[in-house]
């Protein structure tokens, strides 16, 4: 290990004076008390390391340790429901050691190194093995069989291999000899470096969606597995409670949950919620397929930047094994102000609003590793990222929100004025889009209902009309309108309220099957021909409105559980004694 | 024996550079002994090799090159602590100001603190109750919260806060302690408080740490961390549930402004250093409750949003820290309307957790979410009805109109001493919403309404 002395501090950046041989990306070790950093530049004169630790109480000529490696984290078993900080050091380990308060310099394994795991081992002497290869298997948690790995560079034969028992993650499972001769000891855990993607063997394309139980994101602007979503929304919009929604009910088998410089108490209350939770499709806690990385806002700047590739690595590493796995970043702005404040620390040029030039290349490297891929080892595996965005001032045109809308295909804006109105999700449906809609759209129709597609489509242009209108109702009042414009504002409240918004309070609307939300498209759809027929006659609208069918609509998401969608006969059999009773 | 440095090499605004410095440790404090015989203190800000970069608290008038000795301490900054500090008035760096002398020490704790670990939080649920309808039905203040009041110059945020802590606090038991910071504000501003605690027979349980609008800057800087230090001491040592109110944030952040420029730093928004959001998080996050341990901190900082503009930097990332908001609306406040909160954009985050049954009554969440519904309709309505003419709406935007003005004058209204239960304030909204016809109460239960909302 080579050591260096400390020359210069400056907040989180620390300099070693002269010609060094660390390399870029490297982890050094700062210090008496050994504070974990990187190093981010290289100089003649300079090294410049971040520091991912408070650094008060440093002094120059302290020594900074080498350890020949880039900035890693441990994978293995142990990840699944544990909540970690953003250089994957577990916070409730810390919480043993440090009490309430976090202390620095704690240098702790991520994952434990004493617990046995009840290990079958799939490797025999003799095999040929290739990187990515699944070695063994052990039950994670109560839902989750972990896969260990063959790590993606070696290759060789087994030259040894260990019975099925009882193991922890330093024990070797099984030995390779490659092709020098040079032999590997495979162990349940690997270390893979966090700013490198984790090597596939192909890309395949994005058909399959994200079920998340949301109707305005399942039936009008879906995610597919694999695909990458921005949640752009002012301070209040929910952003947070949409994540939160999304981690509880997605499909995806794992999730990582990133709180990157975001609130303590919500981390607290994600750890709270998931471990009393049950997953609706295993019947589990929903903890056994979480990862949390929390970063507080009060938590050092330069672990905040790493977080975002600790998580994406987590979750590569997860796909890897053939999972479909969703990572929530909350919230992408709070990372890219990292950068700009380690970036002003470095005294580099700026570009727009004081971020670093290379944002949108940060940006879209992040974004890239979303997907849905062939693994080397032949399984099917998808990262799907969710990144909210916190713009400054609400505004879009900021860098952040602008730079993440080129690499994301999906955009779920939020606005203030849904938020006001307490109408959540406030996920604005004009400004919002998804471009997945079309790839998908052959999914939906056979997996739930061939009129999927097209009562969404028709849907949206009720929904766009009515903000046509709405322009001319600022301006003179709903009276003066025609009838069969009054018909298209009130079905498009009808939409709005009974169907966009959904209360994540509420038992069964918290969660609504994709079969159900066609039904209550049907639904509403269905009024609004049958209502069409009563105006084409002449007959005004205020009888339509006296049946109370718009109220009972809204009201029906809450009214019908998701395990009774043949209630859905019934009301459209009301729907249509009520309307027939006007016409006779 | 420690080494005196006799030279200075360079002062610029708060800032000196001192070469030459054996093993200096960042954070460090230093003194500084001037010919004049007066003594100030500074923090260590920068190191480069021998050249220390140190920002002196009490500014650097007078100072020159030479007449100014400086010792280094070794140590980083921190308060005097014991119980017999309640009661006591500070100045922003945490000295003594009210001429009784130096705090005998218990403990010293560092100012800057350390993050409390999110594992070991707990979950903040019991809601505080104000005696402010408009609060405590629709914006929910929690034990262990950050909800901050969005203010303009001139608006009544001082009387807000008074009545929040006169109204709450007090009602409780003996375990609770205010802690009071002034950054920047004007003399009048912090006797105000003082006379109001004193009127109110707290001032016995109120620690103060003034840093008045003449105060130098630096030390502005210095004073919430100072404020919140005492506050997790008496939250965490001594078991008390703490009320720290801080005003202005505004000023704090603007001193912020003032001291990154002149250390030359790459400015992001406004001006304001690219740290902005991580400093004012340090801050706002040290609010919460621990498991395990009795007591809790509660802030309610208070900012005057500069031009009443909610999107400026200072409110804009503080909303994005906070647990929610409560913003002061410039529109009410000029008709008279006492406290000007403005529902809409006002929101607790924790209000979610800790109202309905078990906490305060079952219809609560149902009566906030329609209320709130309804007076953004009454909006759009207004709106109309200035284009158009009043007598052109229809009935039921008529309806909205007049749910819109009683909504304002009975429900959001309320005079300074009044503290309305839970109870009045949630049948005082049912009874406004009565008045409206039953195709816009959409968002509530058939049950909750039969049984609350009587017409």
């Amino acid at each position: 290990m080579s050591e260096y002395k400390i020359y210069g501090i400056n907040g989180p950046v620390v300099t070693v004076k002269g010609k060094t041989d660390l390399q870029m990306t490297e982890t050094v070790y700062v210090g008496e008390k050994k504070l974990i950093g990187e190093v981010i530049g290289l100089s003649d004169e300079y090294t410049t390391i971040q520091v991912y630790e408070e650094t008060a109480g440093l002094t120059p000529g302290e020594s900074v340790f080498s350890s020949h490696s880039p900035m890693s984290v441990t994978l293995g078993p142990g990840i699944l429901g544990n909540i970690f900080d953003g250089i994957e050091r577990p916070l409730n380990i810390i919480k043993e050691i440090s009490g309430a308060f976090i202390e620095k310099g704690i240098n702790i394994p991520a994952i434990s190194e004493t617990k046995k795991w009840q290990v079958n081992v799939l490797l025999h002497k003799g095999d040929l093995v290739f990187g990515g290869e699944i070695l063994a298997s052990c039950p994670e948690t109560d839902s989750i069989t972990h896969k260990a790995l063959v790590p993606p560079n070696i290759q060789g034969t087994v030259t040894k291999a260990a019975p099925d028992g009882e193991y922890t993650v330093t024990d070797t499972i099984a030995e390779v000899t490659d092709k020098d001769g040079k032999i590997h000891e495979l162990k349940l855990a690997q270390r893979w470096p966090i700013r490198m993607s984790r090597p596939v063997r192909e890309r395949l394309p994005l058909s399959k969606p994200l079920i998340t139980g949301q109707r305005v994101i399942d039936a009008v602007f879906p995610i597919a597995k694999g695909g990458a979503a921005a949640i752009p929304g002012g301070f209040g919009t929910g952003k947070t409670m949409t994540q939160h929604q999304l981690a509880k009910w997605c499909d995806a088998d794992i999730i990582i949950y990133v709180g990157c410089g975001e609130r303590g108490n919500e981390m607290t209350q994600v750890l709270n919620e998931f471990s009393e939770l049950k997953d609706p499709r295993t019947g589990k806690s929903l903890l056994s397929r979480t990862v949390l990385i929390a970063n507080t806002s009060n938590m050092p700047v330069a672990a905040r930047e790493a977080s975002i590739y600790t998580g994406i690595t987590l979750a590569e590493y997860y796909r890897d094994m053939g999972y479909h796995t969703a990572i929530m970043a909350d919230s992408t702005s709070r990372w890219a102000e990292a950068l700009r404040e380690i970036s002003g620390r470095l005294e580099e040029i700026p570009a727009d609003e004081g971020f670093p030039a290379y944002l949108p290349s940060r940006l879209s490297e992040f974004y890239e590793r979303s997907g849905y891929f062939k693994n080397l080892n032949g399984t099917e595996g998808s990262v799907t990222i969710i990144g909210a965005v916190s713009p400054q001032g609400a505004d879009f045109s900021e860098p952040v929100t602008q730079n993440t809308k080129r690499f994301t295909r999906c955009f779920w804006a939020l606005d203030k004025s849904l938020a006001y109105a307490r109408h959540y999700p406030a996920i604005n449906w004009t400004t919002s889009y998804s471009e997945y809609t079309g790839d998908l759209s052959d999914w939906y129709n056979e997996n739930v209902g061939p009129e999927f597609t097209a009562c969404r489509d028709r849907l949206t242009s009720i929904l766009s009309e009515e903000t046509n209108l709405m322009e001319i109702v600022k301006l003179i009042g709903a009276d003066v309108l025609p009838d069969d414009q009054k018909l298209i504002i009130e079905i498009a409240r009808v939409i709005r309220v009974g169907f966009l918004q959904q209360n994540a309070f509420h038992s069964d609307d918290t969660f609504v099957p994709a079969e159900k939300q066609l039904k209550m498209m049907q639904a509403i759809l269905h009024l609004y021909d049958r209502s069409q027929e009563i105006i084409a006659r002449q007959i005004p609208i205020s009888k339509i409105t006296a049946t109370g069918l718009f109220e009972r609509l809204i009201k029906m998401k809450y009214d019908i559980p998701n395990k009774n969608p043949e209630m859905f006969d019934d009301l459209n059999g009301d729907v249509d004694a009520a309307i027939n009773a006007i016409l006779r | 024996m420690k080494i005196e440095y006799t030279k200075i090499c360079e002062i610029n605004g708060s800032l000196i550079v001192i070469d030459g410095v054996e093993s200096p440790v960042y954070e460090e404090i230093a003194h500084f002994f001037l010919d004049s015989g007066e003594i100030r203190t500074g923090r260590v800000v920068k190191i480069d090799g021998k050249k220390v970069t140190l920002q002196v608290f009490e500014g650097t008038k007078g100072m020159s090159a030479f007449n100014t000795r400086t010792v280094f301490t070794g140590e980083s900054m921190s308060l005097p602590l014991s119980p017999e500090i309640l009661g006591r008035v500070f100045d922003g760096l945490g000295r003594p100001k009210d001429g009784f002398g130096e705090v005998y020490p218990e403990e010293k704790r560092d100012v800057n603190g350390a993050p409390i670990n999110p594992v070991s939080r707990e979950y903040p649920k019991n809601y505080i109750r104000t005696g402010i309808s408009s609060i405590d039905a629709l914006a929910t203040l929690i034990r262990g919260q950050k909800l901050p009041i969005f203010s303009g110059s001139g608006m009544k945020h001082n009387e807000l806060a008074v009545q929040i802590v006169r109204q709450s606090a007090i009602a409780d038991s003996d375990d609770f302690a205010i802690v009071f910071a002034a950054m920047g504000v004007k003399n009048d501003v912090a006797s105000y408080f003082r006379s109001q605690f004193a009127s109110s027979n707290v001032m016995n349980r109120v620690v103060m740490f003034l840093n008045l609008a003449n105060d130098p800057i630096t030390e502005r800087i210095m004073t919430p961390k100072c404020a919140l230090t005492a506050a997790e001491y008496l939250a965490f040592k001594l078991g008390k549930h703490v009320l720290v109110v801080m005003t202005d944030m505004t000023s704090y952040a603007e001193a912020l402004r003032e001291y990154s420029s002149t250390k030359g730093e790459i400015p992001s928004r406004k001006g304001f250093p690219g740290y902005l959001y991580s400093d004012l998080a340090s801050i706002y996050e040290r609010a919460g409750m621990i498991n395990g341990k009795k007591g809790s901190v509660t802030q309610i900082p208070i900012l005057t949003m500069p031009n009443d503009d909610i999107t400026h930097p200072i409110p804009d990332l503080t909303g994005y820290i906070t647990e929610g908001q409560i913003v002061l609306d410039r529109g009410l406040d000029s008709k008279g309307i006492y406290p000007p909160v403005s529902v809409l954009p006002s929101l607790s985050r924790l209000m979610k957790d800790g109202i309905g049954e078990g906490f305060t009554r079952e219809d609560h969440p149902a009566l906030a979410n329609q209320l709130l519904a309804s007076y953004a309709k009454v909006h759009d309505a207004r709106a109309l009805s200035s284009v158009i003419g009043e007598d052109e709406l229809s009935p039921s935007d008529k309806a909205l109109l007049k749910f819109g003005k009683e909504f304002e004058d009975k429900f959001i209204r309320q005079s300074f001493t009044e503290c309305r239960s839970i109870e009045e304030t949630l049948d005082l909204g049912w009874s406004l919403l009565s008045s409206l016809p039953d195709s816009e109460l959409d968002r509530t239960d058939e049950k909750i309404l039969k049984k609350y909302c009587k017409k």
